[in-house]
């Protein structure tokens, strides 16, 4: 018989130190500096790498372990979603317009944040972010592909899903939340963590993922709700990593509050803007809806965030500059976005419609203020046009802001019913925004921003020089199947007869 | 201010008049009128005559609204630039001042049928 | 006084870990929303390993919460035993 070995159990705390801190060295014949060469430039001063806590205390066996049970789930759900014909148990196929608007803009930004956080962590010196990115980078990965897969089934079935890769990068509506990745991942390591770990992941990423998959669930597409809540059982891990690099940097020096205040600024506004097209889906475009913009935003903006600054503020940090400016707009956005994109729907890879007289109801009782008074009239005038068989398109295009590169549909604040214009003047050229924030964060780093490469003026350059059908062709929109109103569709005809074929012979 | 960065950094602007084959960008808006959700993105010559870009190409855009058909443009107040401003209807964009990628706004204070 | 929240997806798993919380938190408020369950508590919420295995009659290693949590608000702080958020 063997002795007895005495296996004692390793605490928590001991394991994550084993696996996690005791994996680092001291290098011997580079420099620290050469081997970070991104860690110092940015001004913020990190005295003790070894005050980074991971409080989940994650460690990459457990990691693998949990993640592969995540992905195990997710699959016999997708599996059982396409054997059962799942796509026809959705309460309508206008519901698919928010999953179109999802895979070209937002998954691509699963993506992107993957990138941003592999090279995250390499760029950190201390090991505890290093783990923490490198966990949080193959989830992002992992993101991307479950909502790719996922979506696939209603490629099989539906227009526009076909080319989301293009239109994230070329089509117009999609470059808000494109250029919001491409501006975080060409920052340094420390904003870049303040622009997707803090902003983002934590302020902001409730308010994408929890109404919008609770709303997939009312809405009966279980893959969505599949995918969005296998995604969402990391955020909490990142939400948590995200907050513990803000602390971090404002326990380390004094120095680096006021540059973490400054990014604060930036990208909570960034963000937000982001979040617009996440607006209009939840109020316009879930046949059953959970709850408003508004109403998610008192709960995951209001509430939560502010609990949140009210505890930064020991560290002398306060809310993000457009904090107020983005409460009252809240009022506002979901309507601005839904009419700027019917009126322009030739141009969009999904559909958008006249809304009901049953939806304005429900818009004018969760909008008391400003349905009737703003957006009513003009949805009202919209129907007409439609019912006299002269539907509503705007071919004047858009004037677009240069950060943003949102179309200026925002109105002053204080004012809804005047446009907001912005304009500065930089080494002789000028530049439009939509706000005075987009136009704080360009005169903040102008050599940034005049590179952006914006749709609207691109389609006036070569190659395209203003064709519009050669555009479409460039974009991959199928003219007449992709765009355009739902009523008429083929989503619709489809939808309508495969239904039918359920219920009967 | 400027970028923070490890070396020199400098952008270049993407959408140079040069880009545009001997046209420009002009942006323009009609106040308190958002049935347009946005101001219009035009592309023209700066030898277009500014009486000419407001009849050929932005009337036909305005024409969904139902005030466009009361505009007194001899009444029309206008800015440029977010500043008080009066065009001369017979001159070019160019002699107008009007730069590439500048905004123009015009308000008809009378006439607010859709958003008031 | 600031809220402080988690939410899980409603599944089998979930079910006895959330009676646990409501055993624990008394000042907890549990809301059923669709496909998920969000709990919110004044400025501190406590889930305790002991309380769940009494609940599941088997052993729990809280990390295993992870795979049906879908979001929190508040600091955390977890060891074997206790998994808390709270505002401090």
């Amino acid at each position: 018989m063997d002795t007895p070995v005495n296996k004692k159990k390793l605490s928590l705390k001991e394991k994550y130190s084993y696996l996690t801190r005791d994996l680092a060295w001291e290098p011997s014949y580079q420099s620290k500096e050469d081997l970070f060469p991104y860690a110092t430039y940015e001004g913020i001063k990190v005295h003790d790498w070894e005050k980074w806590e991971d409080p989940f205390r994650l460690t990459m066996d457990a990691y693998w372990k949990y993640q592969a049970e995540k992905e195990r789930k997710f699959y016999a759900i997708i599996d059982a979603f396409a054997q059962n014909n799942g796509h026809l148990k959705i309460t309508d196929a206008r519901y698919l317009s928010a999953l179109k608007i999802f895979l070209q803009a937002i998954s691509p930004g699963e993506y992107a944040a993957h990138k941003g956080f592999a090279r995250a962590g390499r760029e950190f010196p201390g090991v505890g972010p290093q783990v923490a990115c490198q966990m949080q980078a193959i989830d992002e990965i992992r993101h991307a592909q479950t909502q790719i897969h996922a979506m696939s089934n209603y490629n099989k079935f539906y227009s526009g899903f076909h080319a989301f890769a293009d239109q994230r990068d070329r089509i117009w509506y999609t470059s808000v939340a494109r250029s919001f990745f491409d501006d975080a991942m060409s920052a340094g390591p420390f904003e870049f963590m303040i622009a997707i770990g803090f902003s983002f992941e934590y302020v902001l990423t409730n308010l994408l993922f929890v109404p919008f998959m609770s709303g997939a669930a009312y809405n009966g597409d279980m893959s969505t709700v599949t995918f969005g809540f296998s995604a969402q059982s990391d955020e909490a891990r990142h939400m948590t990593l995200g907050l513990e690099c803000i602390k971090f940097m404002l326990e380390q020096d004094p120095a680096n509050v006021p540059i973490v205040q400054k990014w604060i600024d930036k990208w909570f506004w960034r963000g937000f803007r982001v979040l617009g097209l996440v607006s209009t889906m939840m109020d316009y475009m879930l046949p059953k809806r959970v709850m408003s913009w508004r109403e998610a935003w008192n709960i995951y903006g209001e509430e939560n965030g502010g609990a949140l600054f009210n505890d930064l503020a020991r560290y002398g940090i306060r809310p993000p500059k457009g904090w107020a400016d983005a409460g009252e707009a809240v009022d506002h956005m979901s309507h601005q976005f839904m009419l700027a994109l019917y009126q322009w729907n030739f141009g969009t890879a999904f559909h958008t419609w006249i809304p009901s007289d049953e939806d304005m109801e429900w818009l004018s009782k969760k909008y008391p203020d400003t349905f009737d008074k703003y957006y009513r009239p003009r949805w009202e005038h919209i129907k007409k046009m439609d019912e006299a068989g002269t539907p509503f398109n705007n071919f004047g295009l858009a004037k677009l802001c240069q950060t943003c590169q949102l179309p200026t549909v925002f109105t002053e604040p204080g004012d809804p019913s005047t446009l907001c214009h912005r304009e500065t003047e930089y080494k002789g050229e000028t530049y439009q925004f939509c706000s005075d924030h987009c136009c704080d964060i360009f005169n903040e780093e102008p050599e940034k921003y005049i590179q952006a490469w914006l749709p609207m003026p691109a389609l006036f350059q070569d190659p395209l020089n203003g064709d519009l059908e050669a555009w479409m062709k460039w974009v991959s929109l199928e003219n007449g199947s992709d765009n355009g109103d739902y009523q008429g569709s083929h989503d619709q005809t489809s939808f309508q007869k495969w239904r039918a074929m359920t219920t009967s012979n | 201010m400027s970028v923070v960065s490890r070396k020199e950094y400098t952008g270049v602007p993407r959408d140079r008049v040069e880009n545009f084959n001997g046209n420009q960008l002009i942006y323009l808006g009609w106040d308190n009128h958002l049935l347009f959700a946005s101001a219009f993105l035009l592309c023209a010559s700066p030898e277009t005559v500014f009486r000419d870009l407001v009849q050929n190409t932005v009337t036909p855009l305005l024409a969904a609204d139902p005030d466009a058909e009361k505009i007194d443009w001899d009444t029309v107040t206008w800015l440029k630039g977010n500043q008080p401003w009066t065009p001369d209807w017979n001159g070019t964009l160019a002699a107008n001042g009007i730069g590439h990628k500048a905004l123009l706004r015009f308000k008809t204070p009378s006439l607010n049928t859709i958003c008031g | 006084m600031s809220t402080v929240f988690i939410a899980f997806q409603t599944n089998e798993e979930t079910r006895p870990i959330i009676e646990a919380i409501e055993l624990d938190n008394p000042s907890a408020t549990v809301h059923q929303e669709p496909a998920m369950v969000k709990i919110d508590a004044p400025d501190e919420l406590v889930i305790r390993r002991e309380t769940i295995e009494e609940q599941i009659g088997r052993e729990y290693d809280l990390q295993e919460l992870q795979v049906n949590l879908i979001t929190m608000s508040g600091h955390l702080t977890e060891d074997e035993d206790t998994f808390t958020l709270s505002w401090k």
